[in-house]
Protein backbone atom coordinates (compact mmCIF):
# COMPACT_ATOMS: atom_id res chain seq x y z
CA UNK A 1 0.00 0.00 0.00
CA UNK A 2 1.26 3.45 -0.89
CA UNK A 3 2.57 5.68 1.87
CA UNK A 4 0.57 8.61 0.69
CA UNK A 5 2.33 11.60 2.23
CA UNK A 6 5.85 10.73 1.19
CA UNK A 7 4.60 9.64 -2.21
CA UNK A 8 2.80 12.95 -2.77
CA UNK A 9 5.90 14.85 -1.75
CA UNK A 10 7.99 12.94 -4.26
CA UNK A 11 5.43 13.49 -7.01
CA UNK A 12 5.57 17.21 -6.28
CA UNK A 13 9.34 17.04 -6.52
CA UNK A 14 9.00 15.49 -10.00
CA UNK A 15 6.60 18.25 -11.06
CA UNK A 16 8.98 20.97 -9.89
CA UNK A 17 11.90 19.32 -11.67
CA UNK A 18 9.97 19.26 -14.93
CA UNK A 19 8.91 22.87 -14.47
CA UNK A 20 12.55 23.80 -13.98
CA UNK A 21 13.60 21.77 -17.02
CA UNK A 22 10.94 23.56 -19.08
CA UNK A 23 12.21 26.98 -18.02
CA UNK A 24 15.73 25.86 -18.86
CA UNK A 25 14.68 24.74 -22.35
CA UNK A 26 12.77 27.99 -23.02
CA UNK A 27 15.83 29.98 -22.01
CA UNK A 28 18.20 27.84 -24.11
CA UNK A 29 16.02 28.18 -27.19
CA UNK A 30 15.71 31.96 -26.77
CA UNK A 31 19.43 32.40 -26.22
CA UNK A 32 20.38 30.12 -29.10
CA UNK A 33 18.37 32.27 -31.54
CA UNK A 34 19.87 35.49 -30.12
CA UNK A 35 23.35 34.01 -30.48
CA UNK A 36 22.55 33.10 -34.07
CA UNK A 37 21.14 36.52 -34.94
CA UNK A 38 24.23 38.28 -33.63
CA UNK A 39 26.61 35.38 -34.37
CA UNK A 40 27.66 35.63 -30.72
CA UNK A 41 30.03 32.69 -30.29
CA UNK A 42 30.56 33.04 -26.55
CA UNK A 43 26.79 33.01 -25.92
CA UNK A 44 26.55 29.90 -28.07
CA UNK A 45 29.27 28.19 -26.04
CA UNK A 46 27.41 29.10 -22.85
CA UNK A 47 24.27 27.34 -24.11
CA UNK A 48 26.27 24.21 -24.95
CA UNK A 49 27.85 24.17 -21.50
CA UNK A 50 24.54 24.65 -19.69
CA UNK A 51 22.98 21.65 -21.41
CA UNK A 52 24.76 19.42 -18.90
CA UNK A 53 22.40 20.68 -16.21
CA UNK A 54 19.39 19.57 -18.24
CA UNK A 55 20.81 16.07 -18.64
CA UNK A 56 21.37 15.88 -14.89
CA UNK A 57 17.80 16.92 -14.20
CA UNK A 58 16.53 14.22 -16.56
CA UNK A 59 18.64 11.67 -14.66
CA UNK A 60 17.11 12.89 -11.42
CA UNK A 61 13.58 12.46 -12.78
CA UNK A 62 14.47 8.88 -13.80
CA UNK A 63 15.96 8.21 -10.40
CA UNK A 64 13.00 9.51 -8.36
CA UNK A 65 10.43 7.89 -10.67
CA UNK A 66 12.10 4.47 -10.68
CA UNK A 67 12.43 4.53 -6.90
CA UNK A 68 8.73 5.38 -6.52
CA UNK A 69 7.70 2.54 -8.84
CA UNK A 70 9.86 0.02 -7.00
CA UNK A 71 9.02 1.08 -3.46
CA UNK A 72 5.40 2.18 -3.75
CA UNK A 73 4.04 0.11 -6.65
CA UNK A 74 1.70 2.88 -7.77
CA UNK A 75 -1.37 2.19 -9.91
CA UNK A 76 -3.82 4.16 -12.06
CA UNK A 77 -3.18 7.92 -12.17
CA UNK A 78 -0.30 7.67 -9.72
CA UNK A 79 1.49 5.36 -12.15
CA UNK A 80 0.63 7.62 -15.07
CA UNK A 81 2.13 10.59 -13.23
CA UNK A 82 5.45 8.77 -13.18
CA UNK A 83 5.28 7.41 -16.73
CA UNK A 84 4.43 10.92 -17.93
CA UNK A 85 7.32 12.43 -15.94
CA UNK A 86 9.73 10.02 -17.67
CA UNK A 87 8.33 10.86 -21.08
CA UNK A 88 8.24 14.64 -20.57
CA UNK A 89 11.74 14.77 -19.12
CA UNK A 90 13.05 12.88 -22.13
CA UNK A 91 11.19 15.26 -24.51
CA UNK A 92 12.66 18.25 -22.65
CA UNK A 93 16.12 16.78 -22.73
CA UNK A 94 15.85 16.32 -26.52
CA UNK A 95 14.65 19.93 -26.87
CA UNK A 96 17.74 21.01 -24.96
CA UNK A 97 19.90 19.03 -27.39
CA UNK A 98 18.20 20.77 -30.31
CA UNK A 99 18.91 24.19 -28.78
CA UNK A 100 22.53 23.04 -28.53
CA UNK A 101 22.43 22.07 -32.21
CA UNK A 102 21.28 25.62 -33.04
CA UNK A 103 24.12 27.03 -30.92
CA UNK A 104 26.57 24.82 -32.84
CA UNK A 105 25.37 26.41 -36.10
CA UNK A 106 26.41 29.78 -34.64
CA UNK A 107 29.86 28.29 -33.98
CA UNK A 108 30.11 27.09 -37.57
CA UNK A 109 29.15 30.52 -38.88
CA UNK A 110 31.85 32.25 -36.84
CA UNK A 111 33.49 35.09 -38.78
CA UNK A 112 30.80 35.17 -41.50
CA UNK A 113 28.10 37.76 -42.14
CA UNK A 114 24.50 36.59 -42.37
CA UNK A 115 23.21 36.65 -45.94
CA UNK A 116 20.07 38.40 -44.74
CA UNK A 117 18.57 39.53 -41.45
CA UNK A 118 16.73 36.62 -39.85
CA UNK A 119 12.95 37.11 -39.86
CA UNK A 120 11.12 33.81 -40.05
CA UNK A 121 13.51 31.96 -37.74
CA UNK A 122 12.96 34.31 -34.75
CA UNK A 123 9.22 34.32 -35.50
CA UNK A 124 9.14 30.51 -35.51
CA UNK A 125 11.25 30.32 -32.43
CA UNK A 126 9.03 32.76 -30.52
CA UNK A 127 5.98 30.71 -31.39
CA UNK A 128 7.71 27.46 -30.41
CA UNK A 129 8.86 28.98 -27.14
CA UNK A 130 5.21 29.74 -26.39
CA UNK A 131 4.31 26.14 -27.31
CA UNK A 132 6.93 24.81 -24.92
CA UNK A 133 5.60 27.00 -22.16
CA UNK A 134 1.97 26.09 -22.83
CA UNK A 135 2.66 22.38 -23.20
CA UNK A 136 4.34 22.33 -19.82
CA UNK A 137 1.60 24.43 -18.30
CA UNK A 138 -1.00 22.00 -19.66
CA UNK A 139 0.87 19.24 -17.82
CA UNK A 140 1.34 21.21 -14.59
CA UNK A 141 -2.33 22.31 -14.48
CA UNK A 142 -3.64 19.07 -16.01
CA UNK A 143 -5.39 21.29 -18.53
CA UNK A 144 -6.25 19.25 -21.64
CA UNK A 145 -7.87 22.22 -23.41
CA UNK A 146 -4.57 24.08 -23.27
CA UNK A 147 -2.78 21.00 -24.66
CA UNK A 148 -5.11 20.89 -27.67
CA UNK A 149 -4.86 24.66 -28.20
CA UNK A 150 -1.05 24.50 -28.07
CA UNK A 151 -0.95 21.68 -30.62
CA UNK A 152 -2.83 23.85 -33.13
CA UNK A 153 0.11 26.31 -33.13
CA UNK A 154 2.23 23.54 -34.61
CA UNK A 155 0.45 24.10 -37.95
CA UNK A 156 1.66 27.71 -37.97
CA UNK A 157 5.18 26.52 -37.17
CA UNK A 158 5.07 24.11 -40.11
CA UNK A 159 3.78 26.91 -42.33
CA UNK A 160 6.60 29.28 -41.30
CA UNK A 161 9.10 26.46 -41.81
CA UNK A 162 8.06 25.78 -45.39
CA UNK A 163 7.91 29.52 -46.12
CA UNK A 164 11.45 29.83 -44.79
CA UNK A 165 12.67 26.91 -46.91
CA UNK A 166 11.30 28.40 -50.15
CA UNK A 167 12.86 31.75 -49.35
CA UNK A 168 16.25 30.19 -48.65
CA UNK A 169 16.05 28.15 -51.87
CA UNK A 170 15.43 31.26 -53.93
CA UNK A 171 18.43 32.90 -52.25
CA UNK A 172 20.69 30.00 -53.10
CA UNK A 173 19.58 30.10 -56.72
CA UNK A 174 20.70 33.73 -57.04
CA UNK A 175 23.71 33.44 -54.72
CA UNK A 176 25.19 29.95 -55.15
CA UNK A 177 28.13 30.85 -52.92
CA UNK A 178 25.74 31.15 -49.96
CA UNK A 179 24.92 27.43 -50.15
CA UNK A 180 26.67 26.44 -46.93
CA UNK A 181 24.98 29.16 -44.89
CA UNK A 182 21.57 28.41 -46.42
CA UNK A 183 21.94 24.75 -45.54
CA UNK A 184 22.85 25.59 -41.98
CA UNK A 185 19.90 27.98 -41.62
CA UNK A 186 17.60 25.32 -43.08
CA UNK A 187 18.87 23.01 -40.39
CA UNK A 188 18.06 25.61 -37.73
CA UNK A 189 14.49 25.75 -39.05
CA UNK A 190 14.37 21.99 -38.86
CA UNK A 191 15.65 22.00 -35.26
CA UNK A 192 13.03 24.53 -34.18
CA UNK A 193 10.34 22.51 -35.91
CA UNK A 194 11.53 19.39 -34.04
CA UNK A 195 11.29 21.27 -30.74
CA UNK A 196 7.66 22.04 -31.58
CA UNK A 197 7.06 18.31 -32.16
CA UNK A 198 8.43 17.56 -28.70
CA UNK A 199 6.13 20.23 -27.27
CA UNK A 200 3.13 18.48 -28.82
CA UNK A 201 4.45 15.23 -27.31
CA UNK A 202 4.31 16.93 -23.91
CA UNK A 203 0.75 18.03 -24.65
CA UNK A 204 -0.08 14.39 -25.46
CA UNK A 205 1.44 13.33 -22.16
CA UNK A 206 -0.72 15.88 -20.34
CA UNK A 207 -3.85 14.47 -21.99
CA UNK A 208 -2.73 10.92 -21.21
CA UNK A 209 -2.16 11.85 -17.58
CA UNK A 210 -5.71 13.16 -17.25
CA UNK A 211 -7.63 10.67 -19.40
CA UNK A 212 -5.49 7.52 -19.51
CA UNK A 213 -5.58 7.67 -23.31
CA UNK A 214 -2.84 9.02 -25.55
CA UNK A 215 -4.17 11.21 -28.38
CA UNK A 216 -2.19 12.02 -31.52
CA UNK A 217 -1.71 15.79 -31.46
CA UNK A 218 0.86 15.67 -34.25
CA UNK A 219 -1.69 15.22 -37.03
CA UNK B 1 -16.03 -14.88 -21.32
CA UNK B 2 -19.45 -16.31 -20.43
CA UNK B 3 -20.85 -15.48 -17.00
CA UNK B 4 -21.30 -18.61 -14.90
CA UNK B 5 -22.49 -16.69 -11.85
CA UNK B 6 -25.24 -14.12 -12.23
CA UNK B 7 -26.06 -12.04 -9.17
CA UNK B 8 -29.14 -9.89 -9.44
CA UNK B 9 -30.29 -7.15 -7.03
CA UNK B 10 -28.92 -8.97 -4.02
CA UNK B 11 -29.61 -7.58 -0.55
CA UNK B 12 -28.38 -9.32 2.58
CA UNK B 13 -29.26 -8.39 6.14
CA UNK B 14 -27.87 -9.55 9.45
CA UNK B 15 -30.86 -8.66 11.65
CA UNK B 16 -31.33 -4.92 11.01
CA UNK B 17 -27.88 -4.42 9.50
CA UNK B 18 -27.74 -4.44 5.72
CA UNK B 19 -24.40 -5.99 4.73
CA UNK B 20 -25.00 -6.17 0.95
CA UNK B 21 -26.91 -3.46 -0.85
CA UNK B 22 -28.60 -4.11 -4.18
CA UNK B 23 -25.67 -5.93 -5.73
CA UNK B 24 -25.75 -7.06 -9.33
CA UNK B 25 -22.75 -8.75 -10.87
CA UNK B 26 -21.80 -11.24 -13.58
CA UNK B 27 -18.80 -13.47 -12.92
CA UNK B 28 -17.22 -15.01 -16.02
CA UNK B 29 -16.49 -18.69 -16.37
CA UNK B 30 -12.94 -20.09 -16.21
CA UNK B 31 -11.35 -16.84 -15.15
CA UNK B 32 -10.13 -15.36 -11.89
CA UNK B 33 -12.32 -12.68 -10.38
CA UNK B 34 -10.93 -10.76 -7.40
CA UNK B 35 -13.00 -8.94 -4.79
CA UNK B 36 -11.22 -6.00 -3.20
CA UNK B 37 -12.23 -3.29 -0.74
CA UNK B 38 -11.65 -2.14 2.83
CA UNK B 39 -12.67 -4.26 5.82
CA UNK B 40 -16.41 -4.50 6.28
CA UNK B 41 -17.21 -3.59 2.68
CA UNK B 42 -19.14 -6.81 2.00
CA UNK B 43 -16.66 -8.66 -0.21
CA UNK B 44 -16.36 -11.75 2.03
CA UNK B 45 -20.09 -11.72 2.70
CA UNK B 46 -20.81 -11.80 -1.04
CA UNK B 47 -18.25 -14.59 -1.52
CA UNK B 48 -20.00 -16.61 1.17
CA UNK B 49 -23.39 -16.20 -0.46
CA UNK B 50 -22.01 -18.04 -3.49
CA UNK B 51 -22.04 -21.39 -1.68
CA UNK B 52 -24.55 -20.40 0.98
CA UNK B 53 -22.09 -20.26 3.84
CA UNK B 54 -24.19 -17.42 5.27
CA UNK B 55 -26.98 -19.94 5.92
CA UNK B 56 -25.13 -20.87 9.08
CA UNK B 57 -25.31 -17.36 10.49
CA UNK B 58 -28.57 -16.83 12.39
CA UNK B 59 -30.94 -13.97 11.53
CA UNK B 60 -29.58 -13.67 8.00
CA UNK B 61 -32.07 -12.56 5.39
CA UNK B 62 -31.49 -12.50 1.66
CA UNK B 63 -33.39 -10.82 -1.18
CA UNK B 64 -32.66 -10.97 -4.88
CA UNK B 65 -31.07 -13.91 -6.66
CA UNK B 66 -27.79 -15.70 -7.21
CA UNK B 67 -27.83 -17.94 -10.27
CA UNK B 68 -25.06 -20.38 -10.97
CA UNK B 69 -25.12 -21.96 -14.43
CA UNK B 70 -28.65 -20.67 -14.77
CA UNK B 71 -30.00 -22.09 -11.51
CA UNK B 72 -31.08 -20.00 -8.52
CA UNK B 73 -28.97 -21.40 -5.66
CA UNK B 74 -31.41 -20.03 -3.09
CA UNK B 75 -34.28 -21.87 -4.79
CA UNK B 76 -36.30 -24.36 -2.73
CA UNK B 77 -35.14 -27.39 -4.68
CA UNK B 78 -31.44 -26.77 -4.08
CA UNK B 79 -29.55 -29.11 -1.76
CA UNK B 80 -26.81 -27.19 -0.01
CA UNK B 81 -24.43 -30.22 -0.01
CA UNK B 82 -24.73 -30.56 -3.78
CA UNK B 83 -24.18 -26.83 -4.16
CA UNK B 84 -21.02 -26.96 -2.06
CA UNK B 85 -19.70 -29.81 -4.17
CA UNK B 86 -20.17 -27.57 -7.18
CA UNK B 87 -18.76 -24.51 -5.38
CA UNK B 88 -15.72 -25.33 -3.24
CA UNK B 89 -14.04 -23.02 -0.78
CA UNK B 90 -10.52 -22.40 0.49
CA UNK B 91 -10.16 -20.34 3.65
CA UNK B 92 -7.67 -17.87 5.06
CA UNK B 93 -6.12 -20.31 7.50
CA UNK B 94 -5.19 -23.68 6.02
CA UNK B 95 -7.57 -26.12 7.70
CA UNK B 96 -6.57 -29.68 6.88
CA UNK B 97 -8.38 -32.41 8.82
CA UNK B 98 -6.24 -34.19 11.44
CA UNK B 99 -5.96 -37.14 9.08
CA UNK B 100 -3.43 -38.39 6.57
CA UNK B 101 -2.67 -36.41 3.41
CA UNK B 102 -4.42 -39.13 1.40
CA UNK B 103 -7.55 -39.14 3.57
CA UNK B 104 -7.83 -35.37 3.41
CA UNK B 105 -8.08 -35.47 -0.36
CA UNK B 106 -10.22 -38.62 -0.45
CA UNK B 107 -12.63 -37.22 2.14
CA UNK B 108 -14.97 -35.42 -0.28
CA UNK B 109 -15.13 -38.16 -2.93
CA UNK B 110 -15.84 -40.77 -0.18
CA UNK B 111 -18.58 -38.55 1.21
CA UNK B 112 -20.11 -38.55 -2.25
CA UNK B 113 -20.09 -42.35 -2.34
CA UNK B 114 -16.87 -43.31 -4.08
CA UNK B 115 -15.47 -46.41 -2.38
CA UNK B 116 -13.37 -48.11 -5.04
CA UNK B 117 -9.73 -47.92 -3.96
CA UNK B 118 -8.25 -47.56 -7.44
CA UNK B 119 -10.68 -44.74 -8.31
CA UNK B 120 -9.84 -42.98 -5.04
CA UNK B 121 -6.10 -43.41 -5.69
CA UNK B 122 -6.55 -41.85 -9.06
CA UNK B 123 -8.57 -38.90 -7.74
CA UNK B 124 -6.04 -38.29 -4.95
CA UNK B 125 -3.10 -38.29 -7.33
CA UNK B 126 -4.85 -36.14 -9.91
CA UNK B 127 -6.02 -33.62 -7.34
CA UNK B 128 -2.61 -33.38 -5.71
CA UNK B 129 -1.01 -32.98 -9.13
CA UNK B 130 -3.42 -30.18 -10.04
CA UNK B 131 -2.62 -28.50 -6.73
CA UNK B 132 1.10 -28.83 -7.57
CA UNK B 133 1.73 -30.77 -4.37
CA UNK B 134 2.09 -34.33 -5.69
CA UNK B 135 5.86 -34.32 -6.18
CA UNK B 136 6.37 -33.08 -2.63
CA UNK B 137 4.11 -35.60 -0.88
CA UNK B 138 3.79 -38.68 -3.13
CA UNK B 139 6.07 -40.77 -0.90
CA UNK B 140 4.35 -39.74 2.34
CA UNK B 141 0.66 -39.96 1.59
CA UNK B 142 -0.02 -41.72 4.87
CA UNK B 143 1.69 -39.02 6.86
CA UNK B 144 -0.47 -36.60 8.86
CA UNK B 145 -1.54 -33.52 6.92
CA UNK B 146 -0.62 -31.47 9.96
CA UNK B 147 3.06 -32.31 9.40
CA UNK B 148 3.05 -30.20 6.22
CA UNK B 149 4.18 -26.57 6.11
CA UNK B 150 1.56 -23.79 5.99
CA UNK B 151 1.94 -23.31 2.25
CA UNK B 152 1.72 -27.06 1.62
CA UNK B 153 -1.33 -27.31 3.86
CA UNK B 154 -3.04 -24.59 1.84
CA UNK B 155 -2.27 -26.43 -1.42
CA UNK B 156 -3.62 -29.59 0.22
CA UNK B 157 -6.84 -27.70 1.01
CA UNK B 158 -7.02 -26.70 -2.65
CA UNK B 159 -6.46 -30.35 -3.65
CA UNK B 160 -9.21 -31.36 -1.23
CA UNK B 161 -11.56 -28.77 -2.73
CA UNK B 162 -10.93 -29.86 -6.33
CA UNK B 163 -11.13 -33.60 -5.51
CA UNK B 164 -14.93 -33.37 -5.74
CA UNK B 165 -14.65 -31.75 -9.17
CA UNK B 166 -16.29 -28.42 -8.46
CA UNK B 167 -17.03 -25.84 -11.17
CA UNK B 168 -16.16 -22.93 -8.96
CA UNK B 169 -13.46 -22.36 -6.35
CA UNK B 170 -13.93 -19.63 -3.78
CA UNK B 171 -10.80 -18.37 -2.07
CA UNK B 172 -11.26 -16.22 1.01
CA UNK B 173 -7.92 -14.47 1.55
CA UNK B 174 -6.30 -17.81 0.86
CA UNK B 175 -2.74 -16.50 0.99
CA UNK B 176 -2.91 -13.92 3.77
CA UNK B 177 -1.51 -16.35 6.36
CA UNK B 178 1.32 -17.51 4.09
CA UNK B 179 4.91 -16.40 3.51
CA UNK B 180 5.79 -14.71 0.15
CA UNK B 181 7.13 -17.89 -1.51
CA UNK B 182 4.07 -19.95 -0.56
CA UNK B 183 1.88 -17.06 -1.65
CA UNK B 184 3.59 -17.04 -5.03
CA UNK B 185 3.00 -20.78 -5.40
CA UNK B 186 -0.71 -20.40 -4.64
CA UNK B 187 -0.91 -17.52 -7.11
CA UNK B 188 0.74 -19.61 -9.83
CA UNK B 189 -1.54 -22.48 -8.96
CA UNK B 190 -4.62 -20.26 -9.27
CA UNK B 191 -3.40 -19.16 -12.72
CA UNK B 192 -3.14 -22.80 -13.79
CA UNK B 193 -6.43 -23.85 -12.27
CA UNK B 194 -8.43 -21.19 -14.06
CA UNK B 195 -8.28 -23.25 -17.24
CA UNK B 196 -10.54 -25.77 -15.50
CA UNK B 197 -12.32 -23.82 -12.78
CA UNK B 198 -13.92 -20.48 -12.21
CA UNK B 199 -12.07 -18.83 -9.34
CA UNK B 200 -13.48 -16.08 -7.17
CA UNK B 201 -11.10 -14.69 -4.59
CA UNK B 202 -11.28 -12.17 -1.80
CA UNK B 203 -7.93 -10.52 -1.20
CA UNK B 204 -6.62 -7.75 1.01
CA UNK B 205 -3.54 -7.63 -1.15
CA UNK B 206 -4.39 -5.27 -3.99
CA UNK B 207 -1.27 -6.14 -5.92
CA UNK B 208 -2.25 -9.79 -5.77
CA UNK B 209 -5.54 -8.89 -7.42
CA UNK B 210 -3.64 -6.83 -10.01
CA UNK B 211 -1.15 -9.67 -10.63
CA UNK B 212 -3.37 -12.66 -11.09
CA UNK B 213 -7.02 -11.80 -11.63
CA UNK B 214 -8.79 -11.24 -14.93
CA UNK B 215 -11.63 -9.23 -13.43
CA UNK B 216 -11.63 -7.10 -10.31
CA UNK B 217 -14.63 -5.95 -8.32
CA UNK B 218 -14.28 -3.05 -5.89
CA UNK B 219 -16.63 -2.98 -2.88
CA UNK B 220 -17.35 -0.15 -0.48
CA UNK B 221 -19.86 0.04 2.37
CA UNK B 222 -21.85 -2.96 1.18
CA UNK B 223 -22.04 -1.79 -2.42
CA UNK B 224 -20.27 -2.74 -5.62
CA UNK B 225 -18.63 0.47 -6.79
CA UNK B 226 -16.95 -0.85 -9.91
CA UNK B 227 -16.37 -4.15 -11.70
CA UNK B 228 -14.08 -4.27 -14.71
CA UNK B 229 -11.20 -6.03 -16.43
CA UNK B 230 -8.35 -5.97 -13.93
CA UNK B 231 -5.93 -4.12 -16.20
CA UNK B 232 -8.54 -1.45 -16.82
CA UNK B 233 -9.61 -1.10 -13.20
CA UNK B 234 -6.04 -0.65 -12.04
CA UNK B 235 -5.03 1.70 -14.87
CA UNK B 236 -8.09 3.82 -15.59
CA UNK B 237 -10.76 3.25 -12.95
CA UNK B 238 -14.05 4.92 -13.80
CA UNK B 239 -15.11 5.84 -10.26
CA UNK B 240 -13.05 8.26 -8.17
CA UNK B 241 -13.67 6.11 -5.05
CA UNK B 242 -11.96 3.19 -6.79
CA UNK B 243 -9.03 5.41 -7.75
CA UNK B 244 -8.77 6.70 -4.17
CA UNK B 245 -8.82 3.20 -2.71
CA UNK B 246 -6.28 1.62 -5.05
CA UNK B 247 -4.04 4.69 -4.67
CA UNK B 248 -4.00 4.25 -0.91
CA UNK B 249 -6.02 7.34 -0.05
CA UNK B 250 -8.23 5.35 2.34
CA UNK B 251 -8.87 1.81 3.57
Amino acid sequence: MIQRREFDQNLEELRQLLREMGEHVGHALRESIISLQSLDVSKAKGIIAQDLKLNEMEEEVMEIGSRLIVTQQPVAKDLRRIIVAFKISSDLERMGDLAVDIAKVTLRLEGQTLIKPLIDIPKMSELVELMVEESLQSYLDENTDLAYKMAKDDDEVDHLYSQMISELYSIVIHHPDSLQQVMLLTLVGRYIERIADHATNIGESAVYLVTGHRPDLNQ
Amino acid sequence: MEPIIHIDKLNLYYDQFQALKNMSLDIPEKAITAFIGPSGCGKSTLLRTLNRMNDMIPHTRIEGSVRIAGRDIYGEDVEVETLRKQVGMVFQQPNPFPKSIYDNVAYGPRLHGIKDRATLDQIVEQSLRQAVLWEEVKDFLKRSALSLSGGQQQRLCIARAIAVQPDILLMDEATSALDPISTLKIEELAQELKDRYTIVMVTHNMHQAARISDRTVFFLNGEIVEADDTSKLFSTPQDSRTEDYISGRFG
